[in-house]
């Protein structure tokens, strides 16, 4: 027999390309499955005797508050239902089963399978959250250790679980700088928040929706927030300072403390988004470099699922001097007892409802547990040298560069550019994500607007081997290579994929746009 | 431990692997690539962190031996409501939102993250069945999210800056309505008849004004009475040019008339009903919806899935209807901000309206009816407790008032916890005007004798 292995690899050792398709189901609308009175599952009844007792409750119900149609819902046994669901799951690239370094700033890192089971049992799922404190004592412990590993993280003093993911955290930093300079008598001077260029779309618009207006920092010609720039712009009218280190760039900006400084000086706080902070674990804090606010999106550097957009928790920490704004309540322990404390008089109030999405508290717990300071450290070197052999494996390939700091190490992921590859070939960035997807990998450009052309971004994490990161330069490298070579296969891309290219135009049309089924049925009656 | 520790989920940790990389890169140690670190910025120590239990049968067990100390709602039976409910989780639900395909999965693209898209675009298409609107966002956080947003859309649509908010709506809502409109919006509370706890018409009218942006009610209230006025109250807003925004519980709408059928034009609530866990209160996602018109869709934060044509002739593609009216598309020029938000219980909740079907959710919403009405009947008939508090009809939930039993709420709790029952919640504090009141609920799940236990554990300890 021959030997299958030998195959696997091209005469230069780098591995062939696999030879993928991504389940292909051409799978209806759930709507176009029903049958009349088909049911997928069924209601337990009331007894007899308590209907009895009761009567007619339809007819009891004011007239104007019964529904007089039911629902135009789909009519569907149950096998059928989830033999849908399972295609539409097969024609979704999770991260369980693609290298999913493509997805820079998502921090797609593994999901430990133990901890969906913690979160899954009824001693958690079965929690109502207006029990009584003696009886959650459990999970307000969870919470309770998990805010002190965050604090140990981060140098700061108190956090909040509550916001649901990076930018309701974001917001809630914009809310706290508010009520701060509010009740220093200054709310109607400082009105300005400062953000930076490459920070994420959210740190501009959080701010822009707590009632400040935004200042936004350009690059400097070495990628940084331009420190002249900032010079100019902070005054007495700073509210906040919104900054990211490293940036979507994946540069350290070694100056930060002097920006932190400066906006202290002019009476600003500052706000560190730490949706990055997957590179710096152990490395350096928020406290060290004198922020006021930070945020890890637990979703991210904690390793809880992303579940297709979330849930999620954007955990929000502040100093001493802020934690009496923190949103309600906080979890307290006074060494026997765990509790709730809702007596903050001057807390912005609630961000989320209830205290947040504990679910997600619960499995970055456990990775914390798991791993503890050894472990959290190595995570975070080992994302930072994937992300290095990544950088200089990429930058070999014709027509990629990694704009900025040239020579420099990144930390946790690089903004690449694809301009000279453009300008020789014509094919985007765009296009090379497309033809990427057709090997079953994820890949994405940049957040709007791009102020590197042609960008890509990539963050390798600590989750993937040498040989998977290999696997997918050798994707990337093939794809650029096809540009020069055999670019309509690029355009026509994708190939592989569950469906081809999708017309765009309906999409931005409001004769043709169709947001739900009855009014996609509407529209194609007309 | 001396030995170097390779940790599962770090392959590169390996000694081998990680040196041949270091040398690939020319680097000696993984410390070369934080050169740009300041030492004054660098935590010179170890984190102090609780010592790791690295085996995973340690950390389960660690984990497991804290969740252990709750009791949970599977032991006890629970009247818990105000915001988060215990129904049936049917199995597939779970079977489907733990695949680790839609669990892990992110922010693909439309035609590698297909199902993803299809998936939520059903969502949103199935709770507009429920909704009777055409338009349905893709989750927020949950419903106190939607409120606010609802609020604020409402606002730049009719340049307006004040907010009518009934005096019934949930105190999570109401607080994070306060925060998040507060740069542009006043928020005013509108009285309730004192008998019915439903809107006062007259106080409205006094109330509303050219400045009104929009009137925001629930129904159910969070006090689960059902507003059977909402006709009325949304003529109102329309004669004053105000925006009608409801609330609403999408588990009772095969039962009750949906808002827009009664002049809603803007519609939000949460998924958490509809095939979702408690969780400790973890299991929400926002709902947003609105009629098919452009000057509200152009208004919405969310995410919104439309479908469209592709290449292929018979094959559905899916993508995002205005996507430069959002953050990711412009910043701080879009419309509020978009993130991560509730994706995966949005998936869910599709899962569970597709299995109910309009006869699951007409059976679901008339069986809670009927033992809703019965928990109130079997309640009243107790020596000083007032079940209802108010008169209107309820659906789910109903405040009980204990003023004349001569025990106050936590005292009655206290003593139903000792027969493993989860009284209602004590409304003392968040409406203290109830004087001596609970909020209890009473789902799908509670039959007669469970109804029945809970009224004779009262009787018991107000006798």
């Amino acid at each position: 027999m021959e030997n299958i292995a030998k195959h696997r690899v091209n005469e230069k050792g780098e591995p062939n390309l696999r030879r993928y398709h991504q389940a292909r189901w051409d799978e209806p609308i759930i709507f176009e499955l029903s049958n009349k009175d088909e049911r997928g599952i069924l209601i337990p009844e009331a007894s007899q005797e308590l209907k009895d007792e009761v009567g007619d409750v339809m007819a009891a119900l004011p007239k104007s508050m019964r529904r007089n149609k039911p629902p135009a819902l789909p009519e569907i046994s149950q096998p059928q239902v989830l033999r849908h669901y399972v295609r539409l799951s097969q024609e979704t690239l999770g991260a369980d089963f693609n290298i999913d370094v493509g997805q820079g700033t998502c921090t797609m890192k593994y999901s430990p399978k133990i901890h969906e089971d913690l979160a899954r049992c009824p001693e958690f799922a079965a929690l109502h959250p207006l029990q009584d404190e003696s009886t959650v004592q459990g999970i307000l412990a969870i919470m309770y250790n998990f805010e002190q590993i965050l604090k140990e993280i981060s140098g700061l003093d108190r956090f909040s679980l509550q916001p649901g993911a990076g930018s309701g955290a974001i917001y809630g930093s914009a809310s706290i700088i508010r009520k701060y300079h509010e009740l220093r008598g200054e709310s109607a001077t400082r009105d300005e928040i400062i953000t930076t260029s490459y920070s994420h779309p959210s740190d501009p618009a959080c701010a822009k929706v707590a009632g400040f207006k935004i200042v936004t920092l350009p690059p400097d010609k070495d990628g940084y927030p331009d420190f002249e720039a900032f010079k100019a712009a902070v005054s007495e009218r700073t509210a906040g300072l919104h900054m990211t280190n490293p940036e979507d760039t994946g540069i350290y900006n070694p100056d930060i403390s002097d920006f932190v400084d400066l906006a202290h000086k002019k009476g600003a706080l500052c706000f560190y988004d730490q949706a990055n902070a997957n590179g710096i674990l152990g490395i350096t804090r928020a406290r060290e470099a004198g922020f006021d606010l930070c945020h890890f999106n637990l979703h991210k550097t904690f390793s809880t699922p992303h579940g297709c957009g979330g849930p999620a928790v954007g955990a929000l920490g502040v100093t001493k001097e802020l934690e009496h704004l923190l949103p309600v309540p906080v979890v307290e322990f006074d060494g026997e007892k765990y509790s709730l404390n809702w007596d903050m008089p001057d807390s912005i109030g609630k961000i989320r409802a209830f205290y947040g999405v504990i679910g997600a508290v619960v499995k970055a717990y456990s990775w914390a547990m798991s791993l503890g300071a050894n472990g959290m450290k190595t995570a975070a070197e080992i994302a930072v040298l994937n992300n290095n052999y990544l950088m200089k494996k990429i930058c070999e390939i014709p027509g990629a560069t990694a704009p900025y700091a040239e020579g420099k190490w990144r930390i946790e992921q690089v903004r690449y550019s694809w301009e000279n590859l453009t300008k020789e070939t014509g094919i985007t960035s765009e296009q090379i994500g497309i033809r990427a997807a057709d090997f079953g990998v994820h890949y994405w450009t940049s957040h709007h607007p791009w102020t590197i052309p042609e960008p890509f971004t990539l963050e390798p994490t600590e989750s993937y081997t040498k040989a998977e990161l290999d696997e997918y330069i050798a994707i990337i490298r093939n794809a650029a290579t096809e540009a020069r070579n055999d670019p309509e296969t690029v355009k026509n891309a994708p190939h592989n994929c569950p469906i081809h290219h999708v017309h765009h135009d309906p999409l931005d049309d409001p004769a043709q746009w169709a947001i739900t089924w009855r009014s996609y049925q509407k529209k194609m009656e007309k | 431990m001396s030995k170097e520790i390779v940790y599962p989920y770090i392959p590169n940790s390996a000694p081998d692997v990680k040196a041949a990389m270091l040398k690939d890169l020319g680097v000696s140690s993984v410390e070369e690539f934080y050169e740009d670190v300041p030492e004054k910025l660098r935590l010179k120590r170890t984190m102090d962190l609780p010592a790791p239990h690295l085996s995973e049968h340690e950390l389960k067990k660690h984990v497991m031996g804290l969740l252990k100390k709750n009791s949970d709602c599977t032991e006890f039976s629970s009247f818990l409501g105000g915001g988060c409910y215990q129904h049936h989780v049917p199995a597939i639900c779970d079977e489907v939102n733990r695949r680790g395909e839609f669990l892990t999965a992110y922010a693909g693209e439309p035609y590698d993250d297909h199902g993803r898209f299809q998936t939520l675009w059903e969502y949103a298409s199935m709770m507009g069945e429920l909704l009777n609107m055409d338009v349905v966002n893709i989750p927020t956080y949950d419903w106190t999210q939607a409120a606010a947003t609802s609020c604020r859309m409402a606002a730049r649509m009719n340049g307006r800056n004040e907010i009518l908010v009934a005096s019934t709506v949930g105190p999570d809502r109401h607080s994070k309505i306060l925060d998040y409109c507060k740069p542009e919006l006043r928020i005013k509370t509108l009285d309730r008849d004192h008998k019915t706890g439903q809107i006062d018409l007259d106080a409205l009218q006094q109330a509303i004004s050219e400045n009104t942006a929009a009137i925001y009610f629930e129904n159910p209230s969070y006090l689960g009475i059902i507003e059977d006025m909402g006709q009325e109250i949304s003529r109102i807003a329309r004669d004053n040019g105000a925006e009608c925004i409801v609330g609403v519980d999408p588990i009772s709408l095969g039962v009750l008339t949906p808002p827009a059928d009664y002049g809603a034009t803007i519609v939000c609530g949460d998924v958490q009903t509809l095939g979702i866990h408690m969780q400790y209160g973890g299991g929400n996602g926002g709902i947003i919806a609105t009629h098919d018109d452009e000057r509200y869709i152009k208004e919405y934060p969310s995410r919104l899935f439309g479908i469209s044509t592709t290449d292929v002739k018979g094959e559905y593609g899916f993508g995002d209807v205005l996507y430069d009216r959002t953050s990711f598309g412009a910043r701080e020029e879009g419309k509020e901000f978009v993130g991560t938000a509730s994706a995966l219980w949005g998936l869910t909740a599709g899962v569970y309206m597709a299995l109910m079907g309009p006869k699951g959710m007409q059976e679901i919403g008339e069986g809670i009816l009927q033992r809703v009405n019965y928990a109130i009947l079997k309640l009243s008939e107790l020596p000083g407790v007032k079940a209802p508090a108010f008169s209107s009809s309820h659906f789910k939930e109903f405040v009980v008032n204990f003023d004349d039993t001569g025990r106050t709420v936590a005292e009655i709790n206290k003593a139903l916890r000792e027969k493993r029952i989860f009284g209602g919640s004590d409304l003392s504090q968040i409406f203290p005007e109830l004087g001596n009141s609970a909020l209890f609920c009473v789902t799908e799940i509670q039959n007669k004798e469970d109804i029945d236990q809970l009224v004779n554990a009262i009787a018991e300890i107000v006798k």
